[in-house]
């Protein structure tokens, strides 16, 4: 996000230059694809005991705190239940209970977000853990380009400026106001901060509760996995964890989208971002 | 070609809305092909080879007091074998059961329950962690599979360990089978389990012995044990994966 290339500053019209490196956008499309099925795979094992606890077991006396079902109404017909901490929700058709074809079917999530879509516990576990490392090793790469090359000091470490900046950047964001010229050039302090917190805290954490439901894993160190509540937190924590992932990939589409959804796109897949002139607008 | 910009921005739309639904089609195909499976199996066998290297192989698995223990241990697959000889030998306590250890050892032994009983024991309580995501504790006491071995001497080329199951599992009559290697099957907390929370073991359990093999998924851990057969390869039995399980296309190695 640095290096300047068909650069014509002072230009009334603007210019364009290389914005992110050929790792960066490798990496980042590695990403999207083994989030993808990490997402949609993870469902499919999810499926196969649609229910999470907190604390060691799963049988403790103690009642699911989320659970996918499907029952019979007193009317006769099937319904989806979704029951979270004791609510019960009716999710007919998307969770509890899918109609597809004409006909219902009991499964957690529905066919069209899972890998494979019919119920295959193997398969979703190899597709699973073959893109986990993928994953994993696409982040060590990532990791060690960033370091190298100084873009992790260079356009994600916030600088004094931006801290200074972070209650005028909240209130920007709230009203989707976006810099523009120059300013655009840099990420701001909630983008640096969310970006940091998905690399350093959200997806090691999601990788750690996955290894805590290894039970091989668990033998490392025995007892670790109670340092979270046990197993079945462990669980829960890497089911929540997958949710802030997929809530951040729509704060992340989003504001993609808001802020020139072809200079960002652009600049993800040739590297070049073309910052307007103070007459020009990006068209 | 594509130097207006608008075509070129309908062509990357295009191009990202066919890269999604090829992605669900590509997806689909490899799942059903025979080398794909095969391909994303390799991550399996890496998860292999790393948590072997980082956990020694007397790592034990995290033991449990009698609060954390589960009010009921929950049973999973056969509740009660459909096997006329097995369900004649519950009927009288299993008085008639009989373990066999053979295959390549130098001293084949056949063991009654109150042999085994005699023997060395080990009481455990432990987490049972089934591939479909649920866990159970339960207290387990029985035989290290060690002692067996000892007393069996498996020969030189030896490498696996097969649980023979009284359980068929489908009309053909194929009956349940597990592997581990030697590795696991001298492991400190690897039991032929014959109590279950201070009881004898019940049936829904796996009555009269069931192995315990705490660093891996419930499956692996085969109840109804007839005969335990050491080879060298698991290659020609059944469908040659190593287990009634594996055979339908899970893992052997079941450390995650």
């Amino acid at each position: 996000m640095s290096t300047a290339t068909s650069s014509t500053p002072g230009s009334e019209s603007g210019y364009s230059y290389l914005r992110h490196p050929w790792p960066i956008r490798v990496a980042h499309w590695i990403n999207v694809i083994a989030l993808a099925i990490l997402l949609a795979s993870g469902l499919q094992i999810f499926n196969a005991h649609p229910a999470l606890y907190w604390g060691k077991s799963s049988y403790s006396g103690r009642p699911p705190i989320l659970q996918m079902r499907s029952e019979t109404a007193p009317d006769g017909r099937d319904v989806g239940i979704t029951r979270i901490l004791g609510h019960d929700f009716h999710t007919t058709g998307v969770l509890g209970l899918s109609l597809e074809d004409g006909s219902a079917s009991e499964r957690g999530f529905p066919s069209w977000i899972t890998l494979p879509g019919q119920q295959w516990l193997s398969l979703g576990r190899r597709w699973h853990f073959f893109f986990a490392w993928v994953l994993v090793i696409n982040g060590i790469l990532y990791l060690a380009y960033s370091l190298r090359s100084g873009h992790l000091r260079r356009d994600l470490q916030p600088t004094r400026r931006d801290w200074r900046s972070f209650g005028k950047s909240i209130i920007d964001h709230l009203r989707f106001r976006h810099p523009v010229g120059e300013e655009a050039r840099t990420y701001n302090v909630l983008q640096k901060l969310a970006y940091l917190a998905v690399i350093f805290v959200v997806l090691p954490f999601v990788i750690l509760m996955g290894l805590g439901m290894s039970p091989r894993m668990d033998s490392l160190w025995p007892g670790w996995v109670d340092l979270v509540g046990g197993r079945q937190s462990a669980r829960t924590l890497h089911f929540i964890g997958a949710a802030a992932l997929v809530l951040f990939v729509g704060v992340h589409v989003f504001e993609v989208i808001v802020t020139g959804l072809w200079n960002n796109l652009r600049s993800m897949i040739t590297g070049k971002y073309r910052i307007s002139g103070s007459n020009a607008s990006e068209s | 070609m594509l130097q207006n910009p608008k075509d070129r921005r309908n062509f990357v739309l295009q191009a990202l809305a066919s890269a999604s639904a090829l992605m669900l089609s590509a997806c689909d195909a490899v799942s059903r092909s025979s080398w794909g499976p095969k391909v994303l199996g390799a991550g399996e066998h890496a998860s292999r080879a790393v948590q072997r290297a980082l956990t020694s192989k007397t790592s034990l698995a995290q033991e449990f007091t009698e609060a954390d223990l589960s009010p009921a241990f929950r049973s999973n697959g056969t509740d009660s074998p459909a096997n006329d000889a097995y369900q004649a030998m519950a009927a009288d306590g299993f008085a008639s059961w009989k373990l066999r250890v053979d295959g390549l050892v130098r001293t084949p032994l056949t063991l009654s329950l109150p042999e085994l009983r005699a023997m060395k024991k080990r009481t455990q309580i432990t987490r049972h962690d089934c591939v479909e995501g649920w866990s159970a504790i339960g207290k387990w006491t029985g035989v290290p599979l060690s002692e067996l071995l000892a007393l069996a001497r498996p020969e030189a080329k030896a490498r696996y360990v097969v649980f023979h199951c009284a359980d068929p599992m489908d009309e053909d009559g194929t009956r349940y089978y597990e592997s581990i290697d030697l590795e696991d099957a001298h492991h400190p907390q690897t039991i032929l389990a014959y109590e279950l929370n201070d009881q004898v073991l019940p049936m829904p359990n796996g009555a009269p012995l069931r192995v315990r093999i705490e660093r891996q998924l419930g499956y692996k851990m085969a109840k109804y044990i007839m005969r335990i057969e050491l080879v060298e390869s698991f290659a020609g039995i059944a469908g040659g994966k190593g287990g009634y399980w594996e055979d339908q296309g899970y893992e052997w190695y079941a450390g995650i």
